[in-house]
């Protein structure tokens, strides 16, 4: 209501900042793969939850994160009241066609702090199946950047996941989580690179093919690997793989011929005889001048025989080397966890003092609010008794009470708007709710008013 | 005696060595440069030093066997910095400042509180070629470090069982091709810093002293570096067995930097 005693100092008009963040999801460790199937989101699908969760007006703000390991629902609400996850699940059980009973026991709900330290975790790697893997750094931006492209990001949760990026980057930048290998097939490429540094441009020889035989071409040719051979007993075969992976095919005869040639060698051949004698490969070290030659022995049994392994300058692994490589690197991974989970919580704590900062403000224009109220009200109260007061010192009174109001919370204010003095004391905060009486309700009963 | 300065770049190559460990242990883009300022730091401080150490005792800082041991760490930071750039590689840095901070506090603690007589031999030629020959030992010193570092990850790679430092020290390939580099910057300063050496000897005594065991065994250096040069190029030596060369080399340049020099020659005493 506009009267003689309003302020002459509007109050804050924008809407104030909801910061509470709701999740809910399954992953691999509550749910089967045929129930995360059931609730995946393609990309298109993503958008649509997205938008329809906002004009619903479910959540102000979201962001569906979609892997084959996991499916998370991230939110604000809309009225910044309380944690919207019961309708964020029944919105997901109509959207998929899921029976609600079906969720019980699948689905994660975690809200404020708990939320942001998930997500900080799962782009960390830490909620990963394969500790530490890189993958999910990927899709959590790719996720958020769609979400921020189609406008259902706000503040909120732009700065979550921002901040979540930084802690999956930081994260493997300074601990050992993501650094080491943890497949056959990248731990072989890595050791390779151990013995020549960096392997662009080196040459590389395929005997015979195979599922991780091809992981491994992969790696190679993602460190720009230079010429690719392929070797197979079926020259089609040979043909067929060189040609998807950029290589050329080698008839199994000229096996010999041309192994003086690759630094690093990868073989994955049936059969119980060794593919690659000590005598084939003592020639071949001869041949390059005694360079270092590189194999990744990926046959059982195995394609190099076993006599070879102490050749100078001959580095041989099979597939059990690699695998002890790879547990090894697992418990290295784990070991590194505490270090992770204290980058974790120190971003956790950053969050929640821009959090603490932003309801600080909130808080702050809520009391000046309901000051200014109080003072209208008292105002016109006692000037009804004083009528001889004019209009222009009934204004100048409005005033000065209006100063007095913005006087008293100006302290206040500025102390509760910086992070740094709030930091860890959102308790306080509650404490100033509880004392003044704002609560949800109240703030919804005033802005009705 | 004051070693202000000394101290100071203690200090300041122990800082860059915490740095260096802790990229080894927690690899950060911004805590190795910061490694390699404080190494340049310093070399910056550690001149200095030299210098401070120079006034005191009224003579060139190498006039002594400490003073010419605090030059050789020196140099051997200048050089690992030096290579450090050309290679890109930061991961012998922990070792290298390592050696730095032990070796140039054992010679601020035993070097003598006493000036020393001033010497004989001075003047530019004389200075360039001690300062030279005193950098190339620094560089075989450096060449030892990084074959040693390569016969460890060669031990490693064969044994299968990997530790958090092998997979942060360089490639085979790398710590081969640091350790030639270092071999070159040691011969090329060894060649000028012999020849200026005569050149220095036959001006004053009219003759070269080709016999002296310094002589001798400055030329046997640099023989058998020349040797691992070549070998390391061969089939039958490449690799693990030159590395191995290269740190055995390193034996003899002790031997004459210590017994030659403080018993067996007749004109390189530095005490």
């Amino acid at each position: 209501m506009s009267s003689t005693y309003s302020n002459t100092k509007p109050l804050a008009a924008t809407p104030r900042p909801a910061v509470r963040i709701a999740l809910i999801g399954c992953n691999h460790r509550t749910a089967p793969v045929e129930f995360r199937e059931r609730v995946a989101f393609t990309a298109e699908q993503a958008r649509a939850a997205a938008n329809s969760l906002r004009q619903q007006g479910i959540l102000q703000e979201a962001v569906v994160l979609s892997t084959c390991n996991r499916s998370e629902l991230y939110g604000v609400r809309a009225d910044g009241g309380a944690p919207a996850t019961d309708a964020m699940e029944e919105f997901l059980t109509s959207f998929h066609r899921i029976p609600r009973s079906d969720f019980d026991g699948r689905f994660y709900r975690w809200t404020g702090r708990d939320a942001i330290q998930h997500l900080y975790r799962v782009a960390a790697g830490l909620d990963s199946m394969l500790l530490g893997e890189a993958e999910i750094l990927g899709q959590l931006r790719t996720a958020y950047s769609q979400a921020l492209e189609q406008g259902s990001t706000g503040p909120v949760l732009n700065r979550a996941f921002q901040g979540a990026l930084e802690v999956g980057k930081r994260i493997r930048a300074e601990t050992e989580v993501g650094a080491r290998p943890m497949s056959v097939a990248f731990a072989g490429v890595k050791l390779a690179e151990r013995v020549f540094g960096n392997l662009k441009g080196r040459a590389a020889l395929i005997v015979g093919a195979g599922t991780v035989a091809e992981q491994v071409i992969e790696h190679l040719r993602n460190r720009g690997i230079g010429r690719l051979q392929v070797v197979n007993r079926s020259l089609d075969h040979a043909e067929e793989l060189a040609s998807r992976m950029d290589g050329k095919a080698v008839p199994w005869q000229s096996l010999e011929t041309v192994l003086a040639m690759p630094d690093v060698i990868v073989t994955s051949v049936g059969g119980s005889e060794p593919v690659l004698t000590r005598a084939m490969l003592e020639s071949a070290l001869g041949s390059r001048g005694g360079r270092p030659v590189f194999i990744v022995d990926l046959g059982v049994p195995r394609n190099v025989a076993a006599t070879a392994a102490d050749l100078y300058n001959l580095y041989v692994y099979n597939i059990d080397d690699l695998g002890e490589i790879v547990e090894q690197n697992r418990r290295a991974r784990e070991a590194e966890i505490p270090r992770a989970e204290a980058i974790i919580a120190e971003h956790v704590g950053k969050f929640e003092a821009w959090r603490a900062a932003l309801e600080a403000g909130s808080i702050v224009d809520e009391l000046r609010g309901r000051f200014n109220r109080h003072r209208e009200e008292l105002l016109r109260e006692r000037m009804e008794a004083m009528p001889s007061i004019s209009d222009e010192e009934r204004q100048r009174l409005a005033e000065i009470t209006g100063d007095l109001v913005d006087r008293l919370l100006a302290e206040p204010a500025e102390r509760l708007r910086q992070a740094h003095a709030v930091r860890g004391h959102l308790g306080a905060l509650d404490a100033l709710r509880h004392l003044f009486g704002i609560t949800e309700k109240s703030r919804k009963d005033e802005r009705d008013e | 005696m004051h070693q202000y300065m000394t101290y100071v770049s203690i200090a300041v190559y122990a800082a860059s060595f915490i740095c260096y460990a802790w990229i080894l242990y927690a690899p950060n883009a911004w805590v190795g440069r910061l490694a390699s300022v404080l190494l340049a730091s310093g070399i910056v401080s550690h001149y200095f030093a030299l210098i401070e150490r120079s006034h005191w005792i009224h003579a060139v800082p190498y006039d002594d066997l400490y003073g010419s041991m605090s030059l050789f760490a020196w140099l051997l930071a200048v050089t690992y910095l030096g290579l450090e750039f050309l290679h890109r590689q930061r991961s012998v840095g922990a070792l290298v400042t390592s050696l730095l901070v032990v070796w140039i506090a054992l010679v601020a603690k035993f070097a003598p509180d006493r000036i020393v007589e001033p010497p004989t031999a001075r003047g530019p030629l004389f200075a360039l070629h001690v300062t030279l020959n005193t950098w190339a030992y620094a560089a075989f010193a450096l060449s030892f470090i990084l074959s040693v570092v390569y016969l460890l990850q060669d031990r490693v790679l064969r044994s299968r069982h990997t530790s958090a430092t092998f997979w942060r020290f360089p490639a085979l390939d790398v710590l081969d091709r640091m350790a030639r580099s270092s071999v070159y910057v040691g011969l090329v300063t060894m060649i000028v810093g012999v020849s200026l050496g005569f050149l220095y000897q036959r001006r004053l005594t009219g003759a070269i002293s080709w016999t002296d065991p310094k002589v001798v065994v400055t030329l046997a250096i640099f023989l058998i570096y020349l040797a691992y040069l070549a070998l390391s190029r061969t089939s039958r030596w490449r690799g693990a067995r030159a590395a191995r060369i290269c740190a055995l080399n390193f034996a003899v340049v002790l031997f004459s930097y210590t017994l030659v020099n403080l018993y067996l020659t007749g004109f390189h005493r530095f005490l």
